[in-house]
């Protein structure tokens, strides 16, 4: 077994005297595209915060592409739950997008050709090319989501961290950023987390019950209505975990 | 040549007018879109301290001026980013500390302060060659580390988050950034004073937000509204013998209104 992108070791993190992850133990491998589910306020976006090196575990260990966390930016795409910004922020979505450039770039070193080549491409495959030079505070719920998700993509990273990418879209939009993200899971790593139980068992590899402790759910099973009452202490739908194409990039 | 420009100490005037409008223009900006306007009025004040210190040890002004709101910066900076203390209560204690070492230093020097009104609300009539080098010398240095920096300041701008994922210092920048604006602070003592400082740095960038789509562009608009809001209040104050300085800000204040009134429900429109 090839070792994997991400690894968490009995993971726990405080913040503010409170547990938010409590003895986490998760790896992610080339290839997967996993989901972690989970209520608000159960450590989803903490969890990723950790993998990015933005919140430090008070126990336990991460190593993402085998070095401490935030060592590794340039291989990682990152979309945010809610970008919080003023809407009149002068700025295009192609500028936003070639943000995604930064992690390769030296200080002082200028974006060039390529990084506006990548960037296009980026918008292109998010289907935001039409609106490349269109102010990003113009753009709607949806689209604001996808020029992120091209931001990600724009630095040609090799796994995708998604925190909540179809929270604040209607359910139109929704399938269009399911849709986008089964055709990037073949060439990327992907973790997603979400507290949307709805449509996800179709689209991914794996799935990870989160709420202070982690179960973890492999394909075939279904995530039983006692599973995910006890998760969220109230009921919802079953989730049905099928297994899709396998995503495997070198097959 | 109007009747004015006859005089040097008007020429000297409308240049520094002039020359500090893009210092104005282009770190407005930041503050602008980063909301940067009360801990930029915290460097000003703190400065003040700076100002007390040069005549109490008989100095040119703009020598104290420098280190202390440079100190400012920094301090308020690493304060509210490094010791977790809230940044407006480390503007605030900053900034009252800064003025009252300025009030003891100038109260234990002897004999009269008689500039010191002109360093609380700017006299730009009084400007001399030297501090128009100053001034000048300070945009280029500006100019260059905005060009420097450009893809660095404009990523902590729109994103911090983002910006530190990627691989930047971004408290560092953060710093530099403050340190930009302590630097314009120092060529706007000159034109408006402390007091007024927060408006130039503000208004004309904040207008320039409605005419622009990128921050280049904005940099140049708010230069160009604030030279604009310089010259008219200068003039001005020629014509009716009013404060200069305040009367510039009231000519960029009048504009601000205006375009708050009438700019705000058109840009509205046009954006949909």
């Amino acid at each position: 077994m090839t070792e994997p992108l991400i690894a968490c070791d009995r993971l726990c993190v405080e913040l503010g005297g409170a547990k938010v992850l409590d003895g986490l133990s998760l790896s992610v491998h080339e290839g997967d595209f996993l989901a972690v589910l989970g209520p608000n306020g159960g450590g989803k976006t903490t969890l990723l915060k950790v993998m990015l090196g933005l919140v430090k575990p008070s126990s336990g260990s991460v190593t993402v592409f085998g070095k401490e966390p935030g060592q590794a930016s340039g291989r990682i795409g990152y979309v945010p739950q809610r970008l919080d910004f003023d809407r009149s922020f002068p700025i295009s979505a192609m500028e936003v997008v070639l943000m995604g450039r930064l992690s390769r770039k030296k200080l002082f070193q200028r974006y060039g050709r390529e990084d506006r080549q990548k960037a296009l491409e980026a918008l292109e495959t998010t289907g935001l090319a039409t609106l490349a030079g269109r102010r990003i505070g113009s753009l709607s719920g949806g689209e604001l989501q996808r020029a992120l998700i091209a931001r990600a993509l724009a630095g040609e990273p090799e796994l995708l961290l998604l925190d909540e990418p179809t929270a604040s879209v209607d359910p139109e939009m929704k399938t269009t950023i399911y849709d986008l993200l089964d055709q990037l899971r073949k060439q990327h790593t992907i973790v997603l987390v979400t507290h949307d139980t709805g449509t996800i068992g179709r689209h991914v590899s794996r799935i990870a019950c989160l709420n202070c402790t982690l179960d973890m759910h492999e394909p075939g099973s279904t995530l039983g209505r006692t599973a995910l009452e006890k998760l969220y202490h109230f009921p919802v739908d079953v989730v049905e975990h099928r297994e899709t194409q396998t995503p495997h990039r070198h097959a | 040549m109007p009747d004015f420009l006859h005089f040097e100490f008007m020429r000297n005037a409308f240049l520094a007018a002039i020359l500090s409008s893009v210092a104005c223009g282009i770190i407005g900006t930041y503050v602008v879109v980063r909301r940067l306007g009360f801990i930029s009025g915290g460097i000003a004040h703190t400065a003040f301290g700076g100002i007390g210190l040069s005549y109490y040890l008989g100095l040119n002004p703009l020598a104290g001026i420098i280190p202390f709101s440079l100190a400012a910066a920094i301090g308020i900076g690493l304060l509210s980013r490094k010791a977790k203390i809230a940044e407006d209560t480390a503007i605030g204690a900053f900034w009252a500390a800064g003025m009252s070492i300025g009030v003891i230093l100038i109260g234990l020097t002897p004999g009269y302060a008689p500039n010191l009104f002109s360093y609380l609300f700017g006299n730009i009539l009084t400007v001399p060659d030297s501090d128009l080098q100053l001034i000048m010398g300070l945009d280029v240095l500006i100019i260059a580390m905005v060009w420097l920096f450009d893809k660095e300041f404009l990523a902590i701008s729109f994103d911090e988050e983002y910006a530190r994922i990627s691989g930047l210092k971004t408290v560092a920048l953060d710093l530099l950034m403050l340190c930009l604006i302590a630097l314009t602070v120092v060529i706007m003592v000159r034109v408006v004073g402390i007091v007024m400082v927060i408006a130039l740095l503000t208004i004309p960038a904040a207008v320039a937000r409605n005419f622009s789509h990128s921050l280049y562009r904005m940099m140049a608009v708010g230069s160009l509204f604030a030279s604009l809001f310089s010259i008219a209040g200068l003039w001005l104050s020629w014509v009716f013998d009013l404060a200069s300085g305040a009367t510039i800000i009231v000519v960029a204040a009048l504009v601000f209104l205006l375009n708050a009134l009438f700019g705000a429900g058109k840009h509205r429109r046009t954006e949909c």
